[in-house]
């Protein structure tokens, strides 16, 4: 069993890699999903369509398959991209369309009476936006996030199939030298459920401190 | 444009018999998760604690790991025990489970939807509490679910694509296939992506129709 420890230290490798990659999707998938659901919300109707479509086509297709064309497709086209980054524009892309929901969701669930309320108090849209609108909307964002973080971090382990050592490809070079893939894969598996699951009672331990009574919105979600 | 749509074209025929496999595994393994949902659902709600806390554990563990980690389990790990599956069985099993876990919470929260009094006004009619559920409070629930589980069918549609990387034939596994004779990895990954917006876009549509038939006014 001596192969155990040594497989626990690549295995704990991969995991950074799975880390580095859900944490650098996740931002570029913010930083993208703001415009499309500001676009969404705000945008004249030309800019809302094109913003709409975006986000259902992105959500219609599987992850697989939009790695599959960054990665195979897009060196036809003379852009060449390593594994990693592949791995990262895929998953960021596709954590766009979700989050951008999550955002637009969010900005919507800011009641109207509010809006109406700022107006008539003498603040422009600028200022409604950021002052009124944004604080609570990123408070309503907060539950729907961390259930996007496990679905991005969970979603790490399809980079298998481009060749980035993740923690699931980690454990499979593993198991072709050991021979023990129960034993390798359960590992794996819990390490995402430890990760998973402990970002999840974290933020929902922050979240009722953190919550004004009678203002949070819930629901079931895909996780 | 032209040159997608004679790749599109000349790929067609084989497409289509990958997105047979991916209908083929995404509807068995809905409804395989759907008996799991509903009774993992209705220990959740109305179990006494043994089976709650075994309930509750394999909906955390399972949407608490990657699906394809547990494609893998069964599909590489299995024969260690002396279990052999073919890909298709391992696919199979690995998505109804998974999909268990994720409608049992759906349900879950369909369950608890129902109000309460419901429930004690079936038992004061001498009802059993199995029989409660089942004739009470599933029907009404099962209707709130209709919106959540097309949202499932979906997600479980464009996860079937895993199944390639265990050796299905399926509509991406295709994809590859016809792409590395052709190398028009771009044209074809982009007609594979075609086609599951197409089979998503008419499942939407299709449920929301459904939705609208069942729906019991006022409830």
């Amino acid at each position: 069993m001596h192969f155990l420890s040594s497989s626990i230290a690549v295995l704990l490798n991969g995991t950074w890699v799975t880390v580095e990659l859900t944490v650098t999707s996740l931002f570029l998938g913010t930083a993208v999903a703001v415009f499309v659901a500001l676009a969404e919300v705000y945008g004249n109707i030309w800019i809302k369509i094109a913003a709409t479509a975006y986000e259902r086509i992105i959500r219609s297709i599987p992850i697989l398959v939009i790695m599959f064309i960054i990665f195979f497709g897009f060196p036809i086209v003379g852009i060449r991209f390593d594994p990693f980054v592949a791995a990262i524009i895929s998953l960021g892309i596709r954590s766009s369309a979700y989050q951008s929901q999550i955002f637009r969701g969010s900005i919507l669930a800011v009641s109207k009476g509010q809006i109406l309320a700022a107006k008539s108090l003498g603040m422009n849209g600028r200022q409604t936006f950021l002052y009124i609108t944004l604080p609570q909307a990123l408070r309503f964002s907060i539950a729907p996030l961390t259930n996007e973080f496990t679905i991005v971090l969970k979603d790490t382990s399809i980079a298998y199939a481009l060749g980035v050592t993740e923690l699931l490809r980690e454990g499979t070079y593993i198991v072709s030298t050991t021979y023990e893939p129960l034993l390798i894969y359960s590992l794996c598996a819990a390490i995402y459920f430890v990760i998973t699951f402990g970002t999840n009672k974290f933020v929902s331990s922050m979240e009722r401190r953190f919550s004004i009574p009678g203002y949070e919105i819930r629901g079931v979600e895909r996780a | 444009m032209s040159h997608f749509l004679h790749v599109f074209i000349q790929g067609f025929p084989l497409l289509i018999g990958g997105l047979k496999f991916t209908l083929i595994l995404a509807s068995v393994s809905i409804v395989i998760g759907f008996i799991i949902g509903v009774f993992i659902a209705i220990e959740r709600v109305y179990g006494r604690k043994i089976s709650y806390g075994l309930s509750t554990a394999y909906v955390e563990i399972i949407r608490g790991t990657p699906l394809l980690v547990q494609l893998f389990i069964l599909y590489f790990s299995l024969p260690q025990i002396g279990i052999h599956l073919s890909p298709l069985a391992a696919a199979i099993i690995s998505f109804s489970l998974n999909s268990g876990a994720y409608q049992a919470e759906y349900i879950r929260g369909a369950l608890q939807a129902v109000e309460k009094g419901q429930m004690r006004a079936a038992l004061s009619l001498g009802m059993t509490k199995w029989q409660a559920v089942r004739m009470v409070i599933l029907p009404q629930a099962l209707r709130k679910v209709l919106p959540s589980w097309t949202n499932e069918f979906v997600y479980l549609i464009k996860y079937t694509s895993l199944a390639y990387l265990v050796g299905v034939p399926e509509l991406t596994a295709q994809g590859e296939f016809f792409a590395s004779r052709n190398f028009e990895f771009m044209n074809v990954f982009l007609s594979v992506a075609l086609l599951y917006l197409i089979v998503i876009f008419i499942i939407t549509w299709a449920f929301s129709a459904v939705e609208k038939r069942v729906r019991v006014p006022g409830i």
